[in-house]
């Protein structure tokens, strides 16, 4: 890996309330690189995934020891605010969510949000993050409509394009294309190809053909603990722990 | 055989039970609709009383009864939805959640005279604002404030969580969230149950006993500090007071169907909109 | 570094103020009818004063025994319990087990919407046509009496507990009602044995918030209720419910007097029985819902 590492974790420990569901996971990830977790339900990765852009806060009962880095900053030094990390560290999630506005209006939030109010720049940004999202063709004439007349694999091509349009420096995908069918899935794969150029991109899914298709680097998840993790490559090939060999023999999971 | 006799006898009395009730309540509203409808028309509305409440119209009553309503609507509204906010989007899980929720409660289950009572005391004495509509909107206001919770809470709680993961993952704060994404999300459910408050306060009598009404008025309340007539009050008044108990009967028939129709149309329309929102999600 | 985001703080701090409002005014009204109710107590004991039999507030010397107003909101409050219970929760039944979708999608909204109904329009139906009825079918001196506020309060009482009834129902899980059907139970007996007392507790909560609606309700029983303050001994006699007391009397009252305080210790009264009652229907209705495995 000739990479710069953006992210790190180290010694992460999380509690759902007395459920340990994290236990002393340390992981890199490097920049301009797709890093995918993969492991059955339950596994913890997701909730690994949250961590990174603090969304774990806002679930009640829960604890956290570790650190994680974002380049050099420790994004959960009292020091550092949770807002400036979302900044930093954009988020797409499972199922689509776009906000019950128009399609302008939800790529356009997040610049405003941040303090954009030069409308003409808005609209240039937004334009570009629709194209970048591979969405421009589709949506082109229909900029002021809502965006729930979208259909769900445009849906969630939007909510990418939401985050592209803050220009995060890492992008975590919380299993993208759970609720998507194939063609759907196909497209998103492209893009997340594609923006690897630009971003760093974290990808967590329960298909390891996607993680075998989009990523450089695969992390192993089982019952919280990070099992294995290598270039993807190896990981698929020649898996050294057994139970990662078993998981992608499709034993179990 | 004995099973299916005990069976349909069951359902059968549950069936009256159904019919009684929806004839019961029927046979008032049809009483009223059938009896005031003769003394309503154009004048009826448009005009103010006259010869000691035996003629003239009731176009004051009907005014002052929105004045009041939109008053309490008014100190209810902001407070109220302060409040569903903070225990919706702020509050975590804790003893003081539970204390205001038991509060918010306890205040729904007070009996109306019991607000009058502490209007008269508070606003009217106290503070000196006398008999008014101010002090009759703020009596009701703080009546009509635990139904504007409970539909503001109803109305957040609809928001989908996952938009407010969505909004904070881009950098937006708190505020931010709720101000431009959970609010405008849940306002077609929080001004149903606005709407659906109107119609309660609307009419309610006993607060305004002692606050805010009078049984008569010349003509159009000037200020906010005016005594004012209102429909609930107005129909018992005419029933219970003055020296023309045939001809003031007539006139209650039609304050009271004008009430009926005001309060009926009101929630009729919000549970309309409610039920058509409710399909619309899911 | 970090920001101190002054104006998120800020909005926070004040809706938690705001928050406060319902407990404030509770707290307040509380006040309020304890300063202003309490110095009757001085000229009449406690005992004396709820137990009194007479009520003649502005006789010289005037005497402040409210047992009649008390016994008369219990009677007709009771009475407005035998017409809404059967009613409302056979209603309740009626749609949550009966009543096909589409007639439960325009009853329900129907009771709602009845239950929306201003109580001074059912007063002022009590004193047009069902006063003359009663009148005339008991050959009564006057038909104003606690039987007809009974009634007409239990009849605005009913969609109420139709609702709160209706929704205590829609939470007995369908697994339950299937499983009953599996031992080859008929719909009765699944609902006689197995959904009503499921929905037990649930209902109980229906009725007491029924009957607290019933006892605080007051423009009905001042309209209809024939107002006399002496001790009812059958229901066809005129009464004077506590709620009627203080909205018939308030206005003659001279500030600060006597009369004036004893209302608001009649009100402090009502305020406390109605308060028991919510308390009670929220216990329960708390195990209701742990007992369904709901949140509680």
């Amino acid at each position: 890996m000739d990479n710069a590492i953006k992210m790190q974790a180290k010694n992460v420990d999380f509690f759902y309330g007395k459920n340990h569901a994290l236990k002393n996971v340390n992981l890199d990830v490097y920049a301009n690189k797709v890093t995918a977790m993969i492991g059955p339900s339950g596994c913890g990765k997701s909730t690994f995934i949250r961590l990174f852009n603090r969304m774990n806060e806002l679930v009640l009962h829960t604890s956290f020891s570790g650190k994680i880095f974002l380049d050099d900053l420790e994004i959960n030094s009292p020091l550092v605010d949770a807002v400036d990390i979302r900044r930093r560290v954009g988020m797409v999630f499972q199922k689509p969510n776009p906000f019950p506005k128009s399609i302008f209006e939800n790529i356009s939030y997040g610049l405003e949000v941040n303090g954009e109010k030069d409308k003409q720049f808005i609209e240039e940004r937004v334009i570009e993050s629709i194209k970048k999202a591979a969405l421009w063709e589709e949506v082109k004439d229909r900029l002021k409509e809502s965006a729930l007349k979208l259909s769900g694999g445009q849906q969630q091509r939007l909510c990418i394009a939401r985050c592209l349009a803050v220009k995060p420096e890492v992008i975590l995908f919380d299993e993208p294309c759970a609720s998507l069918d194939p063609i759907s899935t196909g497209k998103i794969e492209e893009l997340i190809l594609e923006l690897k150029k630009d971003y760093t991109i974290v990808i967590v899914t329960h298909n390891m053909q996607q993680a075998a298709r989009v990523s450089d680097s695969t992390a192993f998840f089982l019952l919280g603990e990070l099992i294995e993790f290598g270039k993807t490559q190896d990981i698929f090939t020649k898996p050294r722990d057994s139970k990662t060999e078993a998981y992608i023999t499709g034993r179990f999971g | 055989m004995k099973k299916d006799f005990s069976q349909n006898l069951g359902f059968l009395g549950l069936f009256l039970c159904m019919v009684v009730t929806l004839l019961a309540l029927g046979a008032i509203i049809y009483f009223i609709a059938v009896r005031g409808i003769g003394v309503l028309n154009w004048n009826f509305l448009t005009q103010v009383p006259r010869s000691a409440m035996t003629a003239g119209g009731i176009a004051p009553v009907i005014v002052g009864t929105l004045y009041i309503t939109f008053g309490a609507i008014i100190v209810a509204l902001p407070l109220g939805l302060a409040s569903a906010v903070y225990l919706c989007e702020y509050s975590p899980k804790s003893v003081v959640v539970n204390i205001i929720r038991i509060s918010i409660n306890n205040l729904a289950g007070v009996p109306s005279v019991v607000f009058g009572l502490f209007g008269l005391a508070v606003f009217v004495k106290f503070f000196g604002f006398g008999v008014s509509i101010f002090s009759g909107s703020l009596t009701l206001g703080i009546l009509a404030l635990p139904m504007i919770i409970s539909s503001a809470q109803e109305a957040l709680i609809a928001v989908p969580q996952s938009i407010r993961e969505a909004s904070l993952s881009l950098g937006a704060t708190k505020w931010e969230t709720i101000k431009k994404i959970v609010l405008p999300t849940a306002l077609p459910g929080i001004l149903t149950g606005v709407i659906l408050s109107i119609g309660r306060v609307a009419g309610e009598t006993a607060p305004i006993l002692f606050t805010a009404a009078a049984f008569y008025t010349r003509g159009y309340p000037k200020s906010i500090f005016s005594e004012v007539m209102a429909l609930p009050y107005h129909i018992y008044a005419l029933m219970t007071e003055g020296a023309h108990p045939d001809k003031q009967r007539a006139i209650a028939y039609g304050c009271s169907l004008v009430l009926l129709f005001l309060v009926l149309f009101i929630s009729g329309f919000a549970i309309f909109l409610r039920q058509r929102q409710r399909s619309l999600h899911g | 570094m970090k920001r101190l985001r002054f104006k998120e703080k800020l909005y926070k701090w004040i809706f938690t103020i705001l928050a406060f409002a319902s407990l404030f005014f509770l707290v307040g009204i509380v006040l309020v009818l304890i300063k202003e109710g309490l110095p009757i107590f001085q000229k009449v004991s406690f005992t004396k004063f709820v137990f009194g039999r007479f009520w003649y507030p502005t006789y010289n010397p005037a005497e402040f025994g409210i047992l009649p107003l008390i016994l008369a909101s219990v009677w007709v409050t009771l009475g407005a319990v035998f017409v809404c219970v059967p009613l409302g929760i056979g209603s309740a039944l009626y749609l949550n087990e009966l009543a096909g979708p589409w007639q439960k999608a325009i009853l329900k909204p129907i009771i709602e919407l009845l239950a929306s109904i201003p109580s001074v329009v059912f007063g002022f139906f009590g004193m047009v046509v069902l006063t003359p009825f009663l009148q005339k079918i008991f050959h009564l001196p006057t038909g104003l009496t606690a039987l007809n506020a009974s009634i007409i309060l239990g009849v605005m009482a009913t969609p109420m507990v139709c609702s709160l009834a209706e929704d205590a129902l829609n939470y007995v899980p369908n697994t339950f009602r299937e499983a009953s059907f599996a031992v080859g139970a008929t719909r009765w007996q699944t609902l006689t044995q197995v959904v009503i007392p499921a929905a037990g507790s649930g209902i109980s909560t229906a009725i007491i918030l029924g009957m607290s609606r019933a006892i605080g309700e007051t423009m009905t029983v001042l309209m209809v209720a024939g107002g006399a303050a002496v001790i009812p001994h059958t229901f066809l006699e005129p009464v004077r419910p506590m709620t009627a007391a203080i909205a018939a009397e308030m206005g003659e009252a001279p500030m600060g007097g006597s009369h004036y305080h004893a209302l608001f210790a009649i009100a402090l009264i009502l305020f406390v029985i109605t308060f028991l009652f919510n308390i009670i229907a929220e216990i329960i209705s708390r195990r209701f819902r742990i007992k369904l495995g709901l949140s509680g």
